[in-house]
């Protein structure tokens, strides 16, 4: 079988995919050199490769990136550790369900970028109001999917571990809380792409003076695009390491090997 | 009975919210410039509904969303079903494809105001380009998740390739097209503001935002944000919905 798998490997949808990445990468070379653009506008490809090489030597883009994670680390956290009692009460009590649903899908539907300008003046520009922003973006998927997940238990679960005597804090701990984490991760999947987005926006509006979105912002002053068209790659690729290295892992270590069916909601 | 109980218990949240920013407002030691009083922001709303000038606003930040999500609509649709139904194209596009997506979309707009200017122009093309790609994964996925059975059969019975396209492909991925671009309006909603802000249109929802922080004006900045909220309630709710209960709830393949 192992032998079969190996002379199987599709080496064409490789070709197939490195022959996409090139015939961008060509018909953005010639766009760039052609002349319809300044330069200054459309740089070729070199540039922008050697600035992405200049910014990774002078290291201040470490600074910029680690300042735009911790940020979205921090507002998770926060969120995670309001958002997943709330969703738990809610799935369990009628009158915290009937309390918080309203105050659930009165803001959740307004934009977290359209509050960036009224956190700047609440919280000043920089840290606090990117933060605030990041939190906002993710703490109402977070608190929606815990309730879904805790409503949607199954009840020949509850119900057997209460036929086999578990006191409600073990009803709790083992059966409910466990139950609920395939939700609960698919939100926060969900959660860490809109706080991506938030906090690269918020960046971009409440302009802190370190972080990825500031870098695009400044060097759009400055008409630096090779430096935008950098950061965009560098925004692109921590978005694939995180979904790949953490979150996937994150499903393969806890639901998949629970044998949960694994919810895809986007 | 029971009803007027729930309304009851689903305004607790609200009075204390409202309360306790009414008692920050008046006897807070905040500049009441910055936590105006809820019959202020109130006050605020119908006045400016009244001159229009929130109506003009929402009718161009709508215009711009919709313009943007009928270009995203068509190119995701259209090459997402090319990527579900050609192998080499699907092999081709989905690694660059996999590759820009995660990038948010936001993060492209001062490239774009480089390259389109500012004003309406990029704000509408950003917004087609940052909800495309929702668009693109899901109608592609639709594609594929058809039944192989289902196509076998009608070819079989003698169906032409127009007609198994018209009768079987499309209506069979639909339910996971109309969810991506669902998906897709929401995103393009999500970041729409923002970019009025960041392209400095001339009128818009965002840009009354953000054109009231340089005034200080926390009230109209309040009440713009209530009308983007009801907005965007009525765009999940009502449209797609609606659109949703029409076909693939209809035709047995959604639970509605």
């Amino acid at each position: 079988m192992n032998e079969k798998n190996k002379s199987n490997f599709p080496w064409r949808t490789l070709y197939r995919g490195l022959a996409g990445f090139c015939c961008a990468l060509v018909i953005w070379e010639i766009f760039a050199r052609s002349g319809l653009y300044s330069k200054a506008l459309t740089p070729p490809l070199w540039e922008v490769l050697s600035r992405l090489k200049d910014m990774l030597e002078d290291g201040q883009i470490f600074i910029h990136t680690g300042s735009t994670m911790l940020r979205v680390l921090l507002g998770l956290s926060i969120s995670f550790a309001i958002a997943i009692p709330i969703g738990m009460a809610m799935g369990t009590s009628r009158n915290a369900e009937r309390t918080f649903s309203p105050l659930l899908s009165v803001l959740m539907p307004i934009p977290s970028l359209a509050w960036v300008p009224l956190f700047v003046l609440w919280f000043g520009i920089g840290n606090l109001a990117t933060i605030m922003v990041v939190i906002y973006a993710s703490i109402f998927t977070l608190t929606y999917n815990t309730w879904t997940g805790a409503r949607a238990i199954n009840q020949v679960w509850t119900k057997s571990a209460f036929v086999m005597g578990a006191n409600k804090n073990q009803m709790f701990w083992y059966v409910m809380l466990p139950g609920t984490m395939p939700y609960v991760i698919s939100g926060l999947r969900i959660a860490f792409g809109r706080a991506w987005i938030a906090v690269i926006g918020g960046e971009l509006l409440a302009s802190p003076d370190w972080g990825l979105g500031k870098i695009i912002f400044d060097a759009g002053e400055y008409l630096e695009t090779e430096t935008m068209l950098a950061s965009l790659v560098i925004i692109g690729l921590i978005g694939i390491a995180i979904e790949k290295f953490f979150l996937r892992r994150l499903e393969a270590a806890t639901i998949e090997r629970w044998g949960m069916a694994q919810s895809t909601t986007n | 009975m029971r009803r007027f109980m729930d309304i009851l218990l689903a305004c607790i949240p609200f009075a204390i919210i409202f309360l306790s920013w009414q008692l920050l407002s008046l006897y807070g030691s905040f500049p009441e410039k910055l936590v105006p009083d809820l019959g202020q922001i109130a006050q605020t709303f119908v006045r400016l509904a009244s001159e229009g000038v929130l109506w003009e606003a929402a009718k161009s930040t709508l215009y711009r969303l919709l313009l943007g999500f009928i270009i995203s609509g068509f190119v995701g649709v259209f090459l997402g079903i090319l990527m579900g139904r050609y192998k080499s194209v699907e092999d081709t596009l989905l690694p660059l494809i996999s590759f820009v997506y995660p990038i948010p979309g936001i993060a492209y707009a001062p490239l774009f105001v480089l390259w389109f200017g500012l004003g309406d122009v990029p704000a509408i093309l950003l917004i087609a380009f940052a909800s495309t790609f929702i668009v693109i994964m899901n109608t592609w996925k639709g594609v594929k998740s058809v039944k192989p059975v289902w196509i076998k059969s009608a070819e079989i019975m003698g169906a032409k390739s127009t007609d198994i396209f018209w009768r079987i492909v499309l209506p069979g991925a639909l339910p996971f097209i109309l969810s991506g671009l669902r998906l897709g309006l929401a995103a393009a909603w999500r970041i729409l503001v923002a970019v009025e802000m960041l392209m400095s249109v001339k009128v818009g929802l965002g840009w009354m935002i953000f054109g009231s922080q340089t005034f200080l004006n926390t009230d109209v900045m309040l009440a713009t944000i209530a009308l983007i909220g009801l907005i965007g309630v009525i765009l999940e709710k009502q449209i797609f919905e609606q659109i949703e209960r029409r076909t693939v709830v209809r035709w047995g393949m959604v639970k509605g």
